[in-house]
């Protein structure tokens, strides 16, 4: 008989299994260091000091932290109706546009907490839209979403590109990006929340889309736990028979569910954008929707594993920045290594041990 | 008891045992087939007989006994190796791949050399020879998924001959069948058998048993209960083995008072995902304070009525009213609110989801619901409570709502789905075998809550293959063949009158 | 405006198809056996790099190409034995390639060679060169066929008439062999395979070998025979665009020709638009260009150009015990 019928108390389905897929993970990238040329352990230490050793590189942990909770959250929602959105990376590059767009048009006029919530809500509605035509085809043709958000997040590339050349370009620069916003227009810093700790913000750009990431994950839990539509969403999840027995309309969920999904993605954008260049820039996203992914995976598509997840990643992200300054040999592309590792095995390859750990329950776990 | 003992027999299958987790699905099965007959296993769904064929077949490993194919020890350890030992299979799902011409399907796995061009040739000649042979003619190039099922069907059976075949066995066979088309088929059958081939087919429809087959084994719950020669035996008498006698679970109740029509069907057809016609044309009305029941054969179109009349399915024509206001096409939620409750037929896939707490089922439909939450909010507490008091009542153990539903028994699962829809009160509760794998003392219980419903002047309609259920609860009983209502008889009438109209025999 | 010159954008059309050929057709192996396959941008990745090393320490372009080759074959094992074998995520599995990919390339070339993620520019023995036709010279001045020929038709390197030649050797390995027969039914119909008595896992792993052989070809040709080394993500979605071409061709293989043909023109038209003007419409956004095969893409799978049917049983890890 198959072991995948075997039931598993969950401290192993989900605390000993994840752990040792991230072992793995790490062990592998360990190897790929030591490969070379470097001493893992020595490359442990100094990431781990980059990344949280002082409150300047606490900040820029937190910082990228907060994309990959947007983007976490964003895969997350959707995986919660069955739906495998690909296309946050994109959904998050148009989210841009909009957020950029409350910027532009306000930062003249008003003080910051007065443009964030337009430019929350332009960010949403942009990436929203920008998942919209991927799940009307899901909904209403059975076009394969993930193949749709693939293709949307070149279309979307194109589309930003396009943009930043030449319509919000600056006349008379070269670089393809939007004009500096004023300080009405950007997102203040979190220096108080770092010198709380007693530490220095320094350069970080931590700021306040971490509150509102923050404010998301308590959204998004609410959502899905808390709210007749979120128990429709795991309904049709779970057993899409169920959700047509109980009379839960698929095209309506799907599209909704989706939308929100994009939402989410777009206001990623207010990290980079608004808290942080200050200006809407190419390639801002930077495989943050793709990170998103591995975030949403190893965090179960619950708000608390997706924080400690995105934390995880601003680590490697941070601690790899420096990382690559203090060893040369290794550039910030090891997290790009250390992160297809991570999605390998805590993802693709997530019931590699399960075999092996039923054998060793079934002998000694059960007496 | 071999019906022929002289000679060697086909196929002898010798203490097979298998398990699926927890379900035995065979529990020491023997059989033997003699050679050139046609051999029926009967019994009803999940009584076992797919498996043991499937293990036949080298598609399951059994956990025990042994398997002898004309007198010779045959280890079958794959679908390769029952090809080569001379067995062919057609499954109740065609394993066809649909967008291949026939004779792509014909040689797929015999191709006859690493190229195709040689073997195309040949298989194509070959089918010109088994069309001779058998009357089996299809068009070699037609693509799979432009021929009606009937003629699927045939480039199964012309599969199983390509590679050699001297044993056939068709799983449930005429299950997608015409009336014609099933007749064509028993003809091929029969021409199959007179040139020497042993045929194993395996049905829970006794009136192809009788018509066709030299002997029959009956299967009961993972069980080889009985073999007779069919000439020996009677519809009756399979249809009681089948079933088995069972403890008659009578269930206390008065006369029924039916008064106003809540459910009326109206000339309504169905048609199943596939296109053919499930339900043809069936007219009935439930009136308050009354159980209705359809008694059938499983798969003469008792599911898709029930989907239909509870908004899982469109129907394709006709009309459906609850309380005179018509309600065809409407979706679950809709109907749910005009006063309709269901117990689905399958809680696996439609009453549950396994994957949610006790509690989270509990409301599954009707959580829209105010009582579950103001506005968009669902109330965790409301839910609780509400999913703790139907524990209570309905004595579902283990008394703890936030457990995962897969891990009730199917007896307690079963009692989630059946107090959330008996407990909104619905004008109207629509059943579809509600103790389908439940043990004794829930189905008294399930029964009893469904009498407490008519009496409190509810229109009930219930569908159930045991028939059994059927007598002992109905007021009125409709017998469901081939699509049709064929009939509406009593309670009091006869198990082998009704078990006559379930198989077609009678009207 | 210039005068629209179009032999010179067909030559670089073909230049531009022939990783999307190679690439598709790969994809067309994998996905047709039921084996979603988006790690074919990674794939691609990873032989460019493995090429160009190899033909760095040893100057030979065929070297380069076995360890192209060796290399994404690696990878696709590596994709088979997590949605095959372990019947993992096929779609997350194929975003960890490519995460890796991207990843490994850059730390491995900065660590060995120091030069930003590079390899070292190759020579030109090193390569695979152009290979001129017999006259092409001579009949570069000749009219519109000479100039056909000498800039179309000549002039491209081996493995672009490979390419070329692996359209017609896929559709004859699908469509006329028994290996074709099996790989197309077991992405339909994988119970169909199953009990005809053959393997499913090892029809899969075979399919997606083919495919590493051919994303092996498309990365070498990316790093030592349109370029003369290894750069940082020099697939540059490539691989997500050949993914589109095989949809808009409905997973067939001369139309996935044809479709990495329109695309590649595409892109070479939008190479020779770049800067110019087009008189009462003013100058074109190159990005229009750019976003043309995925929008072409979505516009079909949203049923608009006809069905595009994908292989019943893509994506779905085969399970025969209930």
């Amino acid at each position: 008989m198959s072991t995948a019928s075997v039931p598993l108390p969950n401290w192993i389905t989900y605390g000993l299994m994840p752990f040792l897929n991230l072992l793995v993970a790490f062990l592998i990238s360990g190897a790929v260091v030591w490969f070379i040329g470097e001493s893992p352990l020595d490359a442990v230490t100094l990431l781990l000091q980059g990344a949280l050793g002082n409150g300047e590189g606490i900040g820029f942990t937190l910082y990228y932290a907060t994309n990959f909770i947007f983007t976490g959250l964003s895969v997350a929602v959707a995986y919660h109706a069955g739906l495998f959105n690909i296309g946050s990376e994109g959904q998050a590059y148009v989210g841009g546009l909009g957020a950029a767009l409350a910027s532009l048009a306000l930062d003249h006029y008003v003080p910051w907490y007065v443009t964030m919530p337009f430019a929350v809500v332009g960010a949403a509605i942009f990436g929203a839209a920008w998942a919209l035509i991927p799940a009307w085809l899901q909904a209403k043709r059975g076009s394969h979403i993930v193949i749709t958000t693939i293709m949307f997040n070149f279309i979307g590339a194109a589309l930003m590109v396009y943009l930043l050349v030449h319509v919000l370009i600056v006349p008379g620069k070269m670089a393809p990006e939007t004009r500096v916003f004023l300080e009405g227009g950007q997102l203040p810093k979190l220096d108080w929340l770092i010198a709380l700790f007693g530490g220095k913000i320094g350069a970080a750009p931590f700021n306040v889309s971490f509150l509102i990431a923050l404010v998301m994950c308590v959204a998004v839990w609410a959502l899905i736990w808390r709210t007749k539509f979120g128990y429709e969403i795991r309904t049709l999840g779970a057993s899409p028979t169920a959700a047509v027995y109980a009379g839960i309309p698929y095209v309506k969920t799907v599209v909704i569910t989706m939308l929100i999904s994009g939402g989410l993605a777009g206001m990623m954008a207010l990290n980079p954008v608004l808290g942080a260049s200050a200006r809407l820039q190419v390639e801002f996203v930077g495989g943050a929707g793709f990170v998103g992914i591995a975030v949403s995976l190893m965090g179960r598509s619950h708000p608390v594993g997706i924080v400690l997840a995105a934390i995880l990643f601003g680590v490697l992200y941070q601690g790899g920045d420096a990382l690559s300054f203090d060893m040369p040999k290794i550039t910030r592309d090891m997290i790009v290594v250390i992160q297809g590792l991570v999605i390998l095995f805590a993802g693709a390859l997530e019931y590699l041990f399960r075999p092996a750990i039923v054998r060793v329950w079934q002998r000694f776990g059960k007496a | 008891m071999s019906p022929s003992p002289t000679a060697v027999p086909a196929i002898e299958l010798i203490g097979i045992d298998k398990k699926f987790g927890a379900v035995h699905a065979n529990k020491t099965i023997n059989l033997t087939v003699a050679k050139g007959s046609i051999h029926g296993i009967v019994g009803e769904n999940g009584a076992g007989k797919s498996t043991l064929m499937s293990i036949l077949y080298g598609f399951y490993h059994a956990d025990a006994g042994s398997i002898r194919i004309n007198g010779r020890d045959t280890v079958i350890h794959d679908s390769q190796a029952a090809i080569s030992a001379g067995i062919g299979m057609v499954h109740q799902h065609f394993m066809l791949v649909e967008n291949f011409s026939v004779l792509e399907n014909v040689i797929l796995g015999v191709e006859g050399g690493a190229l195709l061009g040689r073997g195309v040739a040949e298989a194509r000649s070959a089918l010109k020879r088994l069309e001779a042979d058998y009357g089996l003619d299809v068009d070699p190039d037609a693509i799979i998924e432009e021929l009606p099922v009937g003629l699927q069907q045939r480039v199964e059976i012309l599969k199983a001959l390509y590679r050699g075949a001297e044993i056939l066995i068709l799983d449930e066979p005429t299950g997608v069948l015409t009336p014609a088309e099933a007749d064509h088929l028993f003809k091929i059958l029969g021409v199959l058998r007179d040139q020497g081939k042993t045929i194993v087919l395996i049905t829970h429809k006794l009136r192809e048993i009788m018509a066709i087959t030299d002997s029959v084994s009956v299967m009961r719950r993972g069980e080889m209960v009985a073999t007779r020669h069919t000439t020996e035996t009677t519809v009756e008498e399979l249809a009681e083995l089948m079933v088995g006698r069972r403890v008659l679970l009578r269930v206390d109740k008065g006369p029924a008072a039916p008064s106003e029509v809540v459910l009326s069907v109206r000339n309504l057809t169905v048609k199943d995902g596939r296109g053919v016609t499930m339900v043809d044309n069936v007219s009935f009305d439930v009136r308050a304070g009354e159980v209705v029941g359809i008694a059938g054969v499983a798969g003469n179109g008792q599911s898709e009525l029930l989907e239909a009349i509870t908004g899982i399915r469109k129907p394709a024509s006709g009309e459906i009213l609850i309380h005179g206001q018509p309600v065809t096409g409407f979706d679950a939620a809709h109907l749910r609110s005009l006063g309709l409750g269901h117990i689905p037929e399958d809680r696996h896939h439609m009453g549950l989801v396994l994957n949610f707490e006790e509690s989270e089922n509990s409301v599954l439909g009707y959580h829209r619901d105010d009582r579950y939450g103001k506005g968009p909010m669902l109330d965790l507490d409301a839910c609780r409570d509400d999913a703790k008091a139907k524990i209570e009542k309905y004595d579902i153990r283990p008394p703890n709502c936030r457990l995962k539903t897969a891990n009730f028994s199917g007896g307690n699962q079963q009692k989630i789905v059946v107090a959330r829809e008996i407990e909104r009160d619905p004008a109207l509760l629509v059943v579809g075998q509600p103790t389908r794998g439940v043990d004794i003392g829930a189905i008294e219980f399930i029964h009893r809550r469904l009498i407490a419903m008519r009496d409190a002047g509810k229109a009930v309609l219930l569908v159930s293959v045991e028939l059994d259920e059927i007598r002992s609860l109905s007021d009125r009983i409709l017998v469901m063949f081939a699509g049709h209502v064929v009939g509406e008889k009593t309670p009091d009438t006869g198990e082998q009158t009704l078990g006559l109209m379930m198989a077609g025999i009678a009207a | 405006m210039e005068s629209l010159d179009l032999i010179s954008i067909l030559g670089s059309t073909i230049r531009l198809s022939i990783p999307l050929i190679f690439t598709a057709l790969a994809g067309l192996f994998t996905e047709r056996a039921g084996v979603f396959d988006i790690g074919l941008e990674g794939k691609m990745l990873f032989s460019a790099f493995a090429a160009a090393v190899a033909a760095f320490m040893t100057g030979s372009p065929w070297l380069g190409l076995l360890s192209g080759i060796t290399v994404s074959v690696l990878i696709s094992l590596i994709h088979g034995f997590a949605s095959i074998t372990n019947r993992g995520n096929q779609i997350v599995s194929g975003v960890a390639i490519n995460f890796l990919a991207s990843g490994l390339t850059a730390v491995l070339g900065q660590a060995w060679f120091s030069q930003g993620g590079r390899t070292p520019p190759l020579a030109a023995t090193a390569r695979f060169t152009e290979i001129v036709f017999p006259y092409a010279a001579e009949l570069r001045d000749t009219g519109l066929i000479g100039r056909f020929y000498a800039n179309v038709i000549s002039g491209h390197n081996i493995l672009t008439y490979l390419a070329f030649i692996a359209v017609p050797a896929s559709w004859w390995v699908l469509y006329r062999t028994r290996f074709g027969l099996r790989l197309r039914a077991v992405g339909e119909n994988p119970g169909a395979v199953d009990t005809a008595g053959i393997s499913v896992t090892w029809l899969r792993y075979r399919a997606t070998i083919c495919a590493g052989i051919l994303c092996g070809c498309s990365g070498t040709y990316l790093a030592i025979g349109q370029s003369a080394g290894f750069v940082k993500d020099m697939s540059a979605g490539k691989g997500y665009i050949a993914l589109a071409a095989l949809i808009f061709a409905k997973w067939r293989p001369v139309p996935v020709m044809l479709a990495c043909l329109l695309f590649g023109f595409l892109d070479a038209f939008a190479n020779f638009m770049q800067g110019k003007s087009v008189p009462g419409i003013g100058e074109v956004p190159v990005q229009i260009f750019q976003a043309l095969p995925y929008v072409l893409t979505c516009v079909l799978l949203a049923g608009f150009i006809g069905v595009a049917r994908p292989p019943k049983a893509g994506g779905v890890p085969y399970v025969k015990e209930r």
